[in-house]
């Protein structure tokens, strides 16, 4: 554990040393501030859903810029191959750099805390449902990291480590969109897979063990695949 | 019970799939203090064989113990005791050295109450402790490479792996690192790689060559230069103004003389002749009376020829990669 912390502190602060984070992190607000605010005074009603409804979408857009490089550079650089000669397990690595990247995603959730905040003082506002889908943003968040780190374990470029997560954030998210398209014995499973839809099971204020399950174990699954893709240096 | 062998491999094989083993079949100890070079053409495997110590690669087949400990099966224990600097010291850029430092000792697990002492020892011994708030992407190679080896010692590791530590470096920095190397060498097992052979001479108590994967020479500079054989190798050069007498002649009549034999250096009139004698026999003021007593013939040079380590390293490492298509030395790249 305290291998993971060191790896983790090392991984989170160097964020701040590169303008890549700074740079997501103002996109990603200025964006959805800008998208969320306009609707808001158009409707004139005190709720987040329009806030919550993008959520999905543009999540799955930035975190591939903020997973990308973490073992991709690590390759690159050759920093990778220090690394693991050092006495620490493969999956050490793995779990101290996902940490870190949530730990980021946590810092941008929480500066979109001013959102809520913002509607709470114009009206009454759910704030049972709001807290549910923080947590289910979280939850989401931490599964694109996932995916985002998975990616990154297989190459030493970053533009295609960041490629590789958005198509399958995207694949992720758009079976969601198209559930009504698929014929109906299709339709589950697609639910089943789609982040989309268990954000927005969420999002409405339920919190469901099927739906913490499932972002848990896709996170657990995508750590084990980078682990198993950095492990694999061993049976070449 | 393992005595004093640090590090011990047996008929170590990396095969990466091409059918032509980086690695063949290489089997060597090394004791406690020595300093070991190992050296080798471009490819030849030195790379390679650092990657498994280090347990960053599995081997094909064979075995590899570290102070004790099989690098695969006991692999965090046999990479506690070890100091890695790999080649082209990949370090984090976008890190200060102290925070690296920091960092490295977070990772190895460095009590916190020695840390700060045991830190400032490592940052003196390689000679950084007005660099370290700088960023590692800031400074010169010469001081990244020592930042390299203070983390490599940070947590005084039995052995010390280094891949080509001083390549790139200019010669002022070269000497500076070799000194470091040989202060750690003092109480740690060194094992390190270059191609540099004037840096074994200087630096090593033992040395290993290896070409095209395979162990084609282990021992002291000493007994690879052959200064034990027992002969006395020594290069003459004449000047010849007429053709009355042949040098070659009066040379093989002296005293001891084993053998001479005429080597071309393209001039008309000066003439050299590399000439073994006996062990123990310095035929060299003989043959400067011989020639002296001579008319037309003027002795220009007289000198001691020591079979040198290069010569050594071209001749074993020449005839096992004539089949491939590098040439020793001149091979670029690396692994």
């Amino acid at each position: 554990m305290q291998n993971v912390m060191a790896i983790c502190k090392r991984e989170f602060s160097s964020y701040f040393n590169s303008p890549i984070a700074y740079l997501v992190v103002t996109v990603y607000l200025v964006l959805s501030g800008a998208l969320f605010f306009s609707t808001l005074f158009i409707e004139g009603q005190a709720d987040m859903r329009q806030f919550f409804g993008l959520a999905p979408l543009l999540f799955f857009i930035i975190t591939p810029f903020l997973t990308m490089r973490l073992l991709a550079e690590e390759r690159a650089q050759g920093t990778l191959e220090l690394l693991l000669t050092m006495p620490i397990t493969d999956w050490e690595v793995v779990l101290g750099k996902f940490l870190a990247s949530v730990g980021l995603v946590s810092v941008l959730l929480f500066l979109t805390l001013a959102f809520p905040i913002s509607v709470a003082e114009i009206g009454p506002l759910d704030k049972g449902a709001t807290v549910a889908a923080y947590i289910g943003m979280l939850l989401m968040c931490a599964t694109y990291a996932a995916i985002g780190l998975m990616s990154s374990s297989f190459t030493k470029n970053q533009i295609v480590a960041a490629l590789i997560a958005l198509f399958i954030g995207f694949g992720l998210f758009i079976i969601g969109q198209m559930v009504q398209l698929m014929p109906s014995w299709l339709a589950p499973f697609c639910n089943a897979i789609s982040i989309h839809t268990r954000f927005q099971n969420i999002a409405r204020g339920v919190i469901d063990t099927r739906d913490v399950v499932y972002y848990l174990s896709m996170i657990f699954g995508c750590l084990l695949v980078a682990q198993t893709t950095l492990e694999s240096r061993r049976w070449r | 019970m393992t005595d004093n062998v640090m590090i011990r491999v047996e008929h170590l094989l990396k095969d990466y799939g091409t059918g032509r083993p980086a690695v063949n079949d290489i089997s060597f100890d090394v004791r406690a203090g020595e300093v070991l070079g190992f050296l080798g053409p471009n490819g030849a495997g030195k790379t390679t064989t650092m990657k498994i110590l280090t347990s960053f690669l599995a081997p094909t087949a064979g075995r590899a113990e570290v102070a004790g400990y099989d690098v695969y099966s006991q692999s965090l224990e046999a990479r506690r005791r070890i100091g890695y600097l790999p080649e082209d010291t990949p370090l984090y850029h976008d890190m200060t050295v102290l925070e690296y430092l920091h960092f490295v000792a977070d990772v190895r697990g460095l009590p916190k109450s020695s840390r700060n002492a045991r830190m400032k020892r490592v940052v003196e011994q390689v000679g950084i402790p007005d660099r370290l708030g700088m960023l590692i992407g800031e400074l010169s190679k010469g001081y990244r490479q020592r930042v390299g080896l203070a983390q490599a010692i940070l947590h005084e590791p039995e052995v010390l792996i280094l891949d080509e530590p001083t390549s790139g470096l200019d010669p002022n920095q070269i000497a500076e690192i070799r000194q470091v190397i040989k202060e750690i060498g003092r109480e740690k097992t060194v094992i390190f790689s270059t191609h540099i052979l004037g840096e074994v001479q200087a630096t090593c108590s033992r040395v290993i060559i290896i070409s095209d994967g395979k162990l084609v020479a282990d021992g002291t500079p000493d007994e690879l230069t052959g200064r034990k054989t027992g002969t006395n190798t020594v290069l003459v050069e004449v000047a010849v103004a007429s053709n009355k007498h042949d040098p070659l002649e009066l040379i093989r009549r002296v005293d001891g003389v084993l053998a001479a034999e005429l080597v071309p250096v393209g001039s008309a009139t000066a003439r050299m002749y590399r000439v073994t004698a006996e062990g123990g026999q310095d035929p060299r003021g003989d043959i400067a009376r011989v020639i002296a007593t001579v008319d037309g013939l003027d002795l220009l040079q007289l000198t001691p020829e020591r079979a040198s380590l290069e010569a050594v390293f071209r001749r074993l490492t020449t005839t096992s990669t004539a089949s491939s298509d590098q040439a020793p030395l001149a091979a670029a790249g690396g692994m």
